[in-house]
């Protein structure tokens, strides 16, 4: 076996076999799979009903209140004391204020906090109540009014595709999620490359080491090695995420639409069907075309190469930084003023590649998505939504190719002299001249 | 086996090592000597090609030594270590494995060395369950598994407690009379007079000494004997007259141990010839001197005024 794939191979092993490597596999999904499951579980079921009393003294609401989920009203035109309202079992009071027409105000007392769910609720149906009589007050009729308030359809096109609708903020949204991970991945990964780096200092294996292998094969190996690991986790985690997801979600849809449950309720299948769609349609058939359209808009072989490049990339060019850090310092604490610096131009990134999503033809973006420290992430925004020129590709993956060979040769010469260099307190100018040394 | 032939090694303004040229004969143990900082193991890390001298050449066997050649040398750096958290056979293997063996041939050699050794039970502990002496042992294997044609051994001794040391010592002379050749680096001076064949002395970055051990302490030697006679100080002293100068004795009742120096232009031969008719000489050995007063003497010779720190001690 090649030396470089042996370096590999026991970066890889050692990490995959300890106990943290497993429970991270595990926890990640139970922590991702059960933040969403718990959330749709919590939002299928809501803790307690609400039966709200609605206090309306001039008798403005006209109209019945229809209840919605776990929100059932109750109309009254009598003051309620609180004494009153706390013995009764309403679980909710709404004091509509005297002049609520014109000063649409109301004052919300409850015994239980509603869910910002049931309060959406009601504020809708009070809100849709009292905009009735306030019509009816006007004497503007309904049908009339729900012509003229129809809210305008903005639909974007770029001229250069006529035809299909634009969904550029869309999938800008796409872009920023991988260049989202982009960013956790090679902080994630990067620190460790540091950390394997300074083990091998503290432990004082390392002039053991190169004296059979290069420093920057020893330097490569461990930066490839831990990429792998890091891949493996997340292959593991989107796997076994996924399979949690089907599973939980299967459980609580089952528990909503059970069929025999609704079979004794005189449901029939087809009625089934026919409230399955009811509920669904509208919604459903509207997401469905807008995220066909979206997927077809987005060119997915050219995202998921940039995602590669960038991302392979932008890793190798950290983490040789942070492996050239972990080289030069002595101790953990001491990393902290070299760090700074490698650090900021991500954070920038991500900040950027939000500005991006919004305002994708700001300058900052231009040049953050042409910059090699920022570029990875930036234009990975700008690639999903189609915002950027071929040759402004071109020029950002140039000149991060150049930029990472600079630097993976800049880390691997502060790296060789760095390992073997004890209780020495190492400054920037120490580094630099580092490099001046002849191998 | 290896030849240096003016190696120069800068680290900014600092001279780390300034025109070293010396032989490292095949087959023999040489010791590199020197105080901390004098660029010893400089000079070891440009032999192993882990860093580059900036002028000079290294021939080995009499061509220019290349990057394969560093296949043939087994290392133990004196800073060193070994994974903590890695189980020490696998660790082995690994490090046997990068050196080029395979695993099984790595495997099979270590399992032979680690029954000889009496360690067998070590080889599925971690290496942070070991002691720092056991952790030195595995290092030493791992050092010389691959069967080097060429030992570097940088300060092999220390964190050794004496009946280790005593077992590294035993293979480091094993290896020699294998063919093997041996350089080390120490400050044991006894270990270098019962080791070493040939020595170099570097000091302040210079080569101060260079040649065998023998050769050197003769070279050191100040002429003076030590003499056993039966007689009284008096009659040795005049005895002597010219030919030599008596510098100190100790009386064992009619015995006398007295140690001679040689005068100007005289020869051992002529002291004898004073002495015979004089007293009754039962003996004379010349004083070599020993190797820890040469280096003493070589080192404080041209004390500077302040000792530069080097770039590893």
């Amino acid at each position: 076996m090649n030396k470089i794939n042996l370096i590999i191979w026991r970066e890889f092993i050692t990490r995959v076999r300890k106990p943290s490597f497993l429970i991270m596999t595990i926890l990640g999904p139970v922590l991702i799979a059960g933040g969403i499951l718990l959330t749709a579980w919590i939002g299928s079921k809501e803790g307690t009903d609400h039966k709200v009393l609605v206090i309306d003294t001039e008798g403005v609401i006209g109209t019945k209140l229809k209840d919605g989920k776990a929100v059932s009203f109750f109309l009254d035109g009598h003051t309620w004391s609180d004494s009153a309202f706390k013995a009764s079992p309403y679980t909710v009071r709404v004091n509509l204020l005297a002049d609520v027409i014109n000063n649409p105000q109301a004052d919300l007392y409850y015994k239980t906090l509603p869910s910002e769910f049931a309060m959406a609720t009601i504020r809708t149906e009070l809100e849709k109540a009292i905009e009735l009589t306030k019509l009816r007050d006007e004497g503007i009729n309904k049908d009339a009014y729900d012509r003229v308030r129809k809210p305008l359809d903005l639909k974007k096109f770029d001229i250069e595709k006529v035809g299909t609708q634009s969904f550029a903020q869309e999938r800008a949204l796409i872009g920023f999620f991988f260049g989202y991970f982009m960013f956790i991945f090679i902080f994630m990964y990067g620190v460790q490359v540091m950390r394997g780096v300074m083990e091998e200092k503290q432990s004082r294996i390392v002039e053991v080491l190169i004296s059979s292998v290069k420093p920057f094969q020893l330097m490569m190996g461990k930066i490839i090695g831990i990429a792998v690991v890091g891949f493996t986790q997340f292959v593991l985690w989107i796997g076994i995420t996924a399979t949690m997801m089907v599973i939980g979600l299967a459980v609580i849809a089952g528990d909503q639409y059970d069929p025999k449950q609704l079979a004794e309720q005189g449901v029939t299948a087809e009625m089934q069907a026919q409230l399955l769609k009811e509920q669904g349609v509208d919604a459903g058939a509207f997401d469905q075309s807008v995220i066909t359209d979206l997927i077809k808009q987005i060119n997915i072989p050219l995202v998921l190469a940039v995602f590669l490049f960038y991302f392979i990339c932008g890793y190798l060019l950290y983490s040789s930084l942070l492996a050239a850090i972990g080289s030069a310092v002595d101790s953990e604490t001491d990393t902290q003023q070299f760090m700074f610096p490698v650090t900021v131009p991500m954070i920038i990134a991500i900040i950027i590649a939000q500005m991006a999503v919004y305002n994708p033809e700001s300058p900052a973006v231009l040049w953050c998505s042409l910059i090699p420290f920022t570029s990875p992430i930036v234009m990975m925004v700008r690639v999903a939504m189609g915002s950027a020129p071929m040759w402004q590709l071109a020029l950002s993956m140039v000149l991060l190719i150049l930029t990472f060979i600079g630097t993976t040769w800049l880390a691997g010469r502060i790296y060789r002299t760095g390992i073997l260099m004890y209780g020495k307190k190492v400054s920037w100018k120490e580094m630099g001249k580092w490099l001046t040394y002849k191998g | 086996m290896i030849q240096l032939e003016g190696i120069v090694k800068r680290y900014g303004a600092f001279t780390a090592l300034d025109g070293i040229t010396m032989e490292v004969p095949t087959g023999k143990v040489f010791g590199l000597l020197g105080p901390n900082g004098a660029g010893k193991t400089t000079l070891i890390r440009i032999i192993t090609r882990i860093t580059g001298p900036d002028e000079g050449r290294i021939l080995m066997d009499g061509r220019p030594m290349t990057a394969e050649d560093v296949s043939i040398m087994g290392y133990l750096p004196e800073e060193r270590g070994l994974y903590k958290k890695m189980k020490v056979g696998e660790q082995a293997v690994y490090l046997a494995r990068l050196k080029g063996l395979s695993k099984a041939d790595a495997t099979a050699r270590l399992k032979e060395w680690f029954e000889r050794w009496e360690m067998s039970s070590w080889w599925n502990k971690k290496v942070e369950e070991l002691s720092k002496g056991m952790a030195q042992k595995v290092q030493f294997i791992t050092t010389v598994l691959h069967e080097p044609k060429l030992l570097i051994l940088d300060e092999p001794f220390s964190g050794f407690d004496p009946i280790n040391a005593e077992l590294v010592r035993s293979e480091i002379l094993r290896l020699r009379d294998l063919g093997i050749t041996v350089m080390l680096s120490t400050h044991g001076m006894a270990s270098v007079e019962e080791l070493c064949d040939s020595i170099g002395l570097i000091d302040r970055s210079k080569l101060m000494l260079n040649g065998s051990v023998q050769d050197i302490r003769r070279q050191y030697a100040t002429n003076t004997y030590r003499v056993d006679i039966k007689g009284s100080r008096i009659a040795l002293a005049n005895a002597l007259s010219f030919t030599g100068e008596l510098i100190d004795a100790q009386e064992h009742g009619e015995n006398l141990t007295a140690r001679v120096r040689l005068g100007k232009g005289s020869t051992l031969n002529d002291v004898l010839r004073q002495l015979l008719p004089a007293v009754e000489v039962h003996g004379v050995q010349e004083e070599i001197p020993r190797m820890h007063d040469i280096f003493i003497k070589v080192v404080s010779e041209k004390q500077p005024d302040s000792i530069t720190k080097g770039m590893t001690e």
